[in-house]
């Protein structure tokens, strides 16, 4: 296994007293797609905006190449090279996708020019519509200028919030086709889904969360075989 | 004809003036959807502010000018740290409460501090501000001419500001989704930092051409400015920009005219009908945002 990019220790976080994440390590290695996949409500959410420091864990440490970041300002993780896709897209109705782009490399000083070309390059729909405001866009569309959105910070790691949800299968598809490309070209990525199916196969290295922990770990081939993963996730 | 055309210059200009106040209201509940009834306290204070620099301290009008605005951009700002920031994440009618409070606590400080006495305003040190002029029949002051000038003129930076620079795509983002915004990693509080800046300083500049031709300040003079500058925003639509200026312009013609007709007791009536007609017929005002909640 190559070198650990971000490590999660004993990680938890609690909401109003409810503990939503009860204790949970993992690592991420550097250059792979890591998924966690699990219910609704089992924590992956939490996990994902907890190390992008929206929510504050009530306990445990995140650590990025060594660098304690637990707890850590949104802003400076994003500097720091991680960068998380929110769940529902969550792009900027009233700017144009191209606005939206430049608010993706908010902390970015140098030219974005390159950058524009490269997510147009994967994305040429955008291009199209680079005029267009971010709202009149359709779901599929939306969720790429999400993607596009976080790839203009330049991250070393990506973190996916149920890229699939409320999306057709090929639109999906296409989704999960560009979140390889991604890959391919050196960024890390960690992608939470429901949809385990998907995940899973283009997943290096799966967890499985259930109700704020960790119950079951592998490769994303040997969590498709697993018996129990298929009967819980995959609705085989 | 020359009094329709004194009104119309009279009212165009208190309106520019309110349409600088109003877009303190208009940003900042852009931002925050907060209603900030400590503006127009904002914009009293910025009077005795340059009461203080001139009558007190004896410094020219222009550099004055300059303190008066960063004065009171300072103070805008503050008064967000202490009194808003910390409730952040509480319901609005919690900041909406402690925005009133804050009003009130502007009015008694500045009674406690510079007594209820009215205090002079050193409207004619003021230069080519202060200086009378003549065009045609209409005979006003250098001021009432360049106000309107000066608010349009303001309100196009203002526009090109929030359309072309960063921080104006920044400003866009965070009044849709803080959150989101925060992951892009801009720093929300800088931001609204900046919103409170730019709506004091306008409020300050307001301040200055407002007590030019009326001469003095007194502790409740920032109130029913900041209720019919609010009235305004309301009327254009509160979070539109150029809806603040075609609602403070409207608001002071209406003023003005009624000021000058055989009515003239209920100018500040007319102006609350208006409010409660908008209300009742087009609460969103005439370009105001759609009403659609934060998904």
């Amino acid at each position: 296994m190559s070198d650990v990019m971000l490590k999660i220790e004993d990680l938890r976080i609690n909401y109003g007293g409810i503990e939503a994440v009860k204790g949970i390590s993992f690592d991420v290695p550097q250059g792979k797609i890591v998924t966690l996949i699990g219910a609704n409500g089992a924590g992956k959410s939490s996990t994902l905006r907890s190390i992008a420091g929206i929510v504050k864990p009530s306990g445990g440490k995140i650590r990025l190449n060594g660098e304690d970041i637990t707890g850590k300002a949104p802003n400076y993780i994003v500097s720091k090279g991680i960068t998380l896709v929110p769940e529902g897209r969550r792009i900027f109705p009233d700017l144009t996708v191209a606005e939206n782009l430049r608010v993706g490399a908010y902390l970015r000083k140098d030219d974005l020019t390159q950058d524009m070309e490269r997510v147009y390059t994967l994305f040429p729909r955008l291009k199209e519509r680079e005029w267009q405001a971010g709202g009149t866009l359709s779901g599929g569309e939306q969720q790429m200028l999400a993607v596009a959105r976080a790839l203009m910070s330049r991250p070393k790691l990506i973190m996916m919030d149920e890229p699939s949800l409320g999306l057709a299968p090929l639109v999906v598809r296409g989704i999960f086709d560009i979140i390889k490309t991604i890959n391919a070209e050196g960024t890390t990525v960690l992608l939470i889904e429901q949809n385990a199916n998907m995940a899973l196969k283009i997943a290096d290295w799966g967890f499985v969360l259930e109700t704020g922990r960790i119950t079951k770990q592998g490769t994303g081939a040997e969590l498709l075989n697993d018996a129990s993963v298929k009967e819980a996730y995959l609705g085989t | 004809m020359d009094t329709f055309l004194q009104n119309c210059l009279n009212g165009i200009s208190i309106g520019s003036i309110y349409a600088l106040i109003a877009i303190g209201y208009t940003m900042v509940y852009g931002i925050l959807r907060l209603i900030n009834f400590a503006h127009g306290d904002i914009f009293m204070m910025a009077g005795y502010f340059m009461i203080i620099c001139m009558t007190d301290l004896l410094i020219p009008w222009y550099i004055s000018v300059i303190l008066v605005i960063i004065a009171t951009v300072l103070l805008g700002v503050f008064i967000e740290r202490i009194a808003y920031k910390p409730l952040r994440d509480a319901p609005r009618m919690s900041i909406m409460i402690s925005a009133i409070g804050v009003s009130y606590f502007l009015q008694n400080f500045a009674t406690y501090v510079f007594t209820a006495q009215p205090r002079s305003y050193p409207y004619d040190q003021m230069g080519f501000l202060s200086k009378k002029i003549q065009l045609g029949n209409l005979s006003t002051t250098m001021v009432t001419f360049i106000t309107p000038i000066l608010t349009v003129l303001l309100v196009l930076v203002l526009l090109l500001l929030i359309k072309k620079t960063k921080m104006g795509i920044a400003m866009r983002a965070v009044s849709r989704d803080f959150e989101t915004s925060q992951l892009m990693g801009i720093k929300i509080n800088a931001v609204i930092s900046f919103t409170f800046a730019i709506g004091s300083g306008l409020a300050a500049l307001g301040s200055i051409l407002y007590f030019i031709p009326r001469s003095s300040v007194y502790p409740l003079s920032g109130s029913l400015p900041g209720l019919k500058c609010f009235v305004a925003a309301v009327f254009g639509g509160i979070g539109s920009i150029p809806g603040a200026l075609v609602g403070g312009f409207l608001i002071g013609l209406c003023e003005t005219f009624v000021k000058g007709s055989a009515f003239s007791e209920f100018s500040d009536v007319v102006t609350f009908i208006i409010l409660i007609v908008v209300l009742l017929i087009k609460p969103t005002g005439l370009f105001g945002e759609k009403l659609e909640e934060k998904v």
